[in-house]
């Protein structure tokens, strides 16, 4: 196996908690967080359930004590929420001591704000500082600034396997030693935007959604943010750091089948785990827990199980759950959230539960982890699949 | 080391950069606010249905690319990375608009499709039927340069041998006005807009697709070696000099070896003030090309600023129209890009003769 990238900190704000302890309270206390909309007006409001952080943007701006004039989008308030917590779990006191770097993931930005102002614009001159925060990079911009970090700053946006991008960016660079830190993960808020967006596709749940269940209705959106902060082994042992869990594998590929499904066999994320058992030089049959995308779309949980059959054989798959009855699906956020999920199955040698579950498929003899289940964890394998095909796979590691 | 060169190019922008050399029909526009790209012959790239289905920037995207492809010889690739600051923003808007107007009801889902930012990376990938390494990039003035670095580690990690980058960016009318609105636009009735000594905030701003086909094999089209790029979030002004020359010594390089410079000038009073002290200063005796009053201002205007750069040391000249000062060399071997946005977002590109 492959030493991997050292994490030394991560930060999280979810539906399920706002600190990475809420986090794992929940997950093993069978919390979830899927409700009604409240801090977006939508006319879909009676019809779809969502993953909500029940915090209002003058509630996050507040705990960041920004200053009033700000322009944060949601999507830069919870990402700067969570990364300052990542930074200060790692212990970081002087963030440009080294060669740091920040790779954020987002998909919608700053769309929240361009999507309640946009004819407003020329009315309202106190409006326009908005105007700015639409695009991905922007909100890297504040998070770094909140920061004080000075150094390589940039933003991936695959859709939903974003932030899995992104940690995989991280440990490249710190493995090339390019970088010596780096800051990695992802943030999306809700908005308007994408819930009409999956409205049309019609992959939107009217329940609560219930991966790789016979009668899986689609998916419930959510919003949050996480970062985790991978450091050189040479900064661990210099300071003689704690290490979290690390980055071993990492696997990107294209489906190239359909823009916004994935094609019958699983192609892109078979190649994109296979990748990612090469580069940490693992053997399937030593992944302890699938934290799955299993966003429960009819087209993905099955798409996605014919991958994983193909990669661990019939019978042979390890425990599996999906993490998005608690969550939601949170876009280009959710693989960094189901990262620090990984780290944490890891560090407490638990798989969580895939809630609402009752059936299984009728194509395959697939059933997830139901209940809270305690045992050795060495090794976890975690999916990230988007539209556009981009499928990505990251194995995380205990640390020996 | 695997090394990364420029084997094909595919430039689609406001000049008339498709079947030319180098920039000898340029067209100098100081009178509009506005450069749109001229608009490629689709027909010859893509099927007459998916011309009228596909959002702007993936049609620009597919033609750019299959001309970067052609023109190295490569028919497949180990992955395929762009950039892109607002994605195809026309469909975003498109989207929004629908939203808001007609109070959420009546909305079908292929604008919302096509405003994914890995729209044209997808689209790419899916017409090629490639399944490889496949990413995209959005953070304003640095995202094809995060591409281009990306492709660079691909080749020195050995995971790569062919790799496909491209920057793409598209004007839209709503997105535009409100762009006026904020003053990144330059004003109405202030023309001539001269990119060089401009006195007014704002700048002309462009669209385009630009395309490189990457290999880490030096050929007889090859155009120039990549060396190395930087990525910085901000830097003051007063220590961009500084930061120059620890990336040119990085590279075992001095000011001095450095043959042309490439500034990224857009005409913005406020922050021009970045390629002046370089100007004047640390390369007062270097050849200084300028472009983006040729291609305008956007997110991956400096994907324009690489193409003129491959196409400098291919022909070993500098056209006119492109030149901050009169100086000459005789060789162009070794040349440095340096961009940034409203001060942010700074990037140095180092390529060289091969």
């Amino acid at each position: 196996m492959n030493k991997g990238v050292a994490i030394t900190g991560m930060g999280i704000i979810s539906a399920i908690g706002n600190t990475v302890e809420e986090n794992y309270f929940s997950l093993v206390n069978n919390k979830a967080a899927i409700t009604s909309i409240e801090n977006i007006p939508t006319v879909h409001k009676a019809v779809i359930k969502v993953g909500e952080i029940k915090k209002t943007n003058q509630q996050l701006a507040d705990e960041l004590q920004l200053a009033a004039d700000n322009n944060f989008s949601r999507t830069a308030l919870l990402g700067t929420i969570a990364a300052k917590q990542a930074v200060q779990n790692a212990g970081i006191s002087s963030i440009n001591e080294y060669r740091t770097g920040l790779i954020s993931a987002t998909s919608v930005g700053g769309m929240d704000m361009t999507e309640t102002h946009y004819y407003d614009y020329f009315e309202n001159e106190n409006l326009v500082k908005y105007i700015s925060c639409h695009e991905g990079g922007d909100v890297a911009h504040k998070i770094a600034d909140e920061l004080d970090l000075q150094g390589m700053v940039t933003t991936i946006s695959t859709a939903c396997s974003s932030a899995a991008n992104a940690i995989m960016l991280g440990a490249r660079l710190i493995k090339t030693g390019k970088l010596d830190r780096v800051i990695v993960g992802g943030t999306d808020a809700l908005a308007k935007f994408t819930i009409n967006g999956f409205k049309t596709l019609m992959i939107l749940s009217d329940g609560y959604n219930m991966p790789f269940d016979n009668d899986r209705k689609g998916l419930n959106l959510g919003e949050a943010a996480a970062y985790l902060v991978l450091e050189s082994d040479a900064i661990v042992e210099k300071e003689n750091k704690k290490v979290l869990a690390r980055v071993s594998g990492y696997g990107n590929a294209n489906d190239a089948f359909h823009q916004t499904a994935s094609s019958e066999n699983g192609e892109g994320a078979f190649l994109a785990m296979e990748k990612a058992f090469q580069v940490a030089n693992l053997k399937s049959e030593q992944i302890d827990y699938i934290n799955v995308h299993g966003t429960a779309t009819p087209n993905n949980d099955l798409s996605e199980g014919r991958a994983i059959m193909r990669i661990f054989g019939e019978n042979k798959t390890p425990d599996f759950s999906s993490t998005k009855p608690f969550t939601g699906h949170t876009l280009a956020a959710a693989a960094a959230i189901e990262a620090v999920y990984s780290v944490l199955a890891i560090q407490n040698n638990v798989v969580f539960p895939n809630l609402n579950f009752k059936t299984p498929m009728e194509e395959f003899n697939l059933v997830p982890q139901t209940t809270l289940k305690h045992k050795n964890i060495e090794h976890v394998l975690s999916n990230s699949f988007g539209f556009g095909g981009n499928c990505s796979t990251l194995i995380f590691s205990k640390s020996i | 080391m695997r090394k990364t060169y420029i084997n094909g190019v595919g430039c689609i922008s406001a000049q008339k950069t498709v079947d030319t050399v180098f920039l000898e029909e340029a067209e100098l526009n100081e009178s509009d606010t506005i450069l749109p790209l001229k608009i490629p012959v689709y027909k010859d790239f893509i099927s007459p249905v998916a011309i009228r289905r596909m959002a702007k920037g993936v049609k620009n995207g597919i033609v750019a690319s299959a001309l970067a492809m052609k023109e190295a010889k490569v028919t497949t690739v180990d992955a395929i990375i762009t950039g892109t600051g607002m994605g195809c923003i026309e469909d975003s808007e498109k989207f929004l608009k629908t939203i808001l107007e007609n109070k959420e009801e009546f909305l079908t889902p292929t604008s919302f499709i096509q405003s994914t930012h890995n729209t044209v990376g997808a689209q790419i990938a899916l017409g090629l039927q490639c399944k490889a390494y496949n990413l995209t990039y959005v953070n304003g003035s640095v995202s094809f340069e995060s591409a281009l670095l990306d492709a660079k580690m691909k080749m020195e990690e050995e995971e790569a041998s062919t790799v496909l980058i491209g920057g793409i960016d598209e004007i839209a009318d709503y997105t535009t006005s409100l762009f006026k609105l904020a003053g990144f636009i330059k004003k109405e009735n202030q023309s001539p807009y001269r990119v060089l000594n401009s006195t007014t905030k704002g700048a002309v701003h462009g669209e385009g697709a630009i395309f490189f086909a990457l290999e880490n094999e030096k050929k007889e089209n090859t155009y120039a070696e990549v060396l190395d790029i930087e990525i910085l979030n901000k830097l003051k002004v007063e220590v961009l000099e500084d930061k120059i020359k620890t990336f040119l010594n990085a590279n075992s390089l001095q000011i001095s070896d450095i043959d042309a410079v490439i500034l990224g000038y857009n005409g913005d009073v406020e922050y021009d003030t970045y390629y002046n002290t370089l100007s004047e200063n640390a390369f007062v005796n270097t050849p200084q090309v300028y472009y983006k009053h040729l291609c305008g201002e956007f997110n991956t205007a400096s994907a324009f600023g690489l193409w003129v750069g491959a196409k400098i040391i291919k022909t070993q000249q500098i056209p006119e129209i492109l030149k901050v000062n009169t100086l000459e060399n005789t060789e162009y071997k070794t040349i440095l890009l340096y961009n940034q946005y409203k001060g942010i977002d700074h990037s140095f590109t180092l390529i060289s003769r091969c």
